[in-house]
């Protein structure tokens, strides 16, 4: 008797969890419902819109001349 | 303590109806309380609404994926590549390594540049914590952790703090001192303790606040001052390995990725998460592109010939290149918006743990399992001008 009250006791419990956490998951799905999209063609535009834009002041896609390069490899220097 | 919620029983009188019966261990608002099993029942049917059973709900969320996934492809009208298809190819890369630098005893784990452009961070298997002057090679500090395994490292904005963690399960956060003989172990500051490995940490827009990411499954901001934790961000069903801010300075999110395939989006004012995405399969390795106000995966950054999954990724400055850092021991540069792979840097002998452009975006670092950290830069072609000049 003890045992078989034991058992419903623990499946009551993960009937609750289930509810709560099943709970959580349908509000998180309305509130991601709820979201503003817009179209890839739009966000796509805007993608390639900024890049173009900071491609100039991009070092690793221009390049950086050597004089100012900090990270040239070091010449040695030699007493004449 | 930042902890996912579990249920675990013991026996004694319940917090909220004082009656003496077996508990369960829950969390209310991120405070522990135990409750009784019938006050748990209680507060969880308090929630539903009329007539909301386990089976109308798990209708009512089987409905809501599905109409989430046709909003999602309606917008759907174009491919990234197809609108980038008039614009130039970019220009044949000149990236070299031109720093390697050596002095980890194991597998470098993670990096991080200081706002400074030249000093940065790096922690390693073996326990170390050391800063280095990039230009120079010099090592400024180093520092002993008391565990090995630092997974995660960060460099304060201001730049006079490193955090670092890993498998001691805790972030901490030393003020880095001028005196090069002071004992940096000794101020050790921990600012945050998961219940699992500590995987990734950065600082926010300040020294004074710490976001991380734990084995737990959660992200967790702190304040560093008084170790307390501000918010915490549950949702995630298992291990979560990084984590990234959004870069406005008046930005509120972060990103965060995990071993459940899925990157969210937080808000990290409420804990919100704001936006999922799930397309990661687990056995493509491949870079995905999601944009977030489209709310789709809009680009993949795959080729068969690569067979070795990505550790770490980061743009650069304009965002037209993405570096990833392979397995196969390379790192791969891909053109963003056309979607092709434009070079490769080769160089490590084993593989790349962390990637990172420097914050003015004119070098970038990686960090890798052969003990180093590599340093490379793009070279500019001031000969071009010469043979202009001379036709």
């Amino acid at each position: 008797m003890p045992s078989s009250f034991f058992f419903f006791f623990f499946a009551k419990m993960s009937g609750s969890s289930n509810l709560v956490a099943m709970k959580k998951v349908v509000q998180q799905l309305r509130f991601e419902a709820s979201i503003n999209r817009v179209k890839v063609s739009q966000a796509a535009a805007d993608l390639q819109q900024f890049c173009m834009q900071n491609a100039l002041q991009d070092p690793l896609l221009t390049g950086v001349s050597s004089s100012t390069n900090p990270f040239r490899p070091q010449k040695v220097c030699s007493f004449l | 303590m930042c902890d996912q919620t579990f249920m675990a029983i013991t026996f004694g009188p319940c917090d909220n109806c004082s009656t003496t019966s077996p508990l369960m261990n829950i969390y209310i608002k991120n405070e522990p309380t135990n409750y009784c099993s019938f006050c748990v029942e209680m507060m969880a049917c308090q929630g539903l609404l009329k007539g909301e059973t386990l089976a109308s709900l798990k209708n009512e969320s089987e409905s809501l994926k599905k109409k989430l996934e046709e909003e999602r492809a309606k917008l759907h009208d174009v491919e990234l590549h197809q609108v980038a298809e008039k614009i130039e190819v970019v220009s044949a890369l000149s990236i070299k390594t031109r720093r390697v630098l050596k002095g980890h005893g194991n597998k470098v784990l993670c990096m991080d540049w200081c706002k400074d452009k030249r000093r940065l961070v790096s922690s390693s298997q073996d326990g170390k914590v050391i800063v280095w002057d990039g230009f120079t090679l010099n090592k400024e500090h180093a520092v002993p952790m008391p565990c090995t395994w630092v997974m995660a490292c960060a460099y304060a904005p201001s730049g006079c703090a490193i955090a670092c963690g890993g498998l001691d399960n805790k972030c901490s956060v030393y003020p880095l001192s001028l005196d090069k003989n002071e004992n940096l172990a000794a101020k050790k500051k921990s600012v945050a303790m998961h219940t699992n490995y500590l995987s990734g940490c950065t600082f926010t827009n300040s020294d004074m606040q710490i976001l991380t990411s734990s084995g737990d499954g959660t992200c967790a901001l702190w304040d560093v001052e008084s170790g307390q934790l501000l918010q915490s961000f549950h949702g995630h069903t298992a291990d979560v390995l990084s984590l990234d801010l959004a870069p406005s300075e008046t930005g509120n999110t972060f990103v965060s990725g995990g071993c459940d395939k899925k990157a969210n989006v937080w808000d990290m004012r409420s804990g919100q998460n704001v936006q999922s995405f799930e397309t990661h399969e687990s056995d493509i390795n491949c870079c995905r592109l999601y944009d977030l106000r489209a709310d789709r995966e809009v680009a993949v950054y795959q080729k068969d010939s690569i067979i070795f999954g990505v550790s770490s990724l980061d743009f650069s400055l304009s965002g037209r290149l993405l570096f990833g850092g392979y397995n196969d021991y390379t790192i791969n540069i891909w053109d963003v918006l056309k979607g092709n792979r434009v070079s490769m840097l080769f160089g490590h002998e084993n593989r790349v743990s962390t990637v990172k452009v420097s914050p003015d975006g004119t070098s970038v670092c990686s960090a890798s399992w052969d003990n180093t950290l590599r340093v490379s830069r793009a070279l500019g072609m001031p000969w071009l001008l010469v043979l202009y000049s001379l036709t």
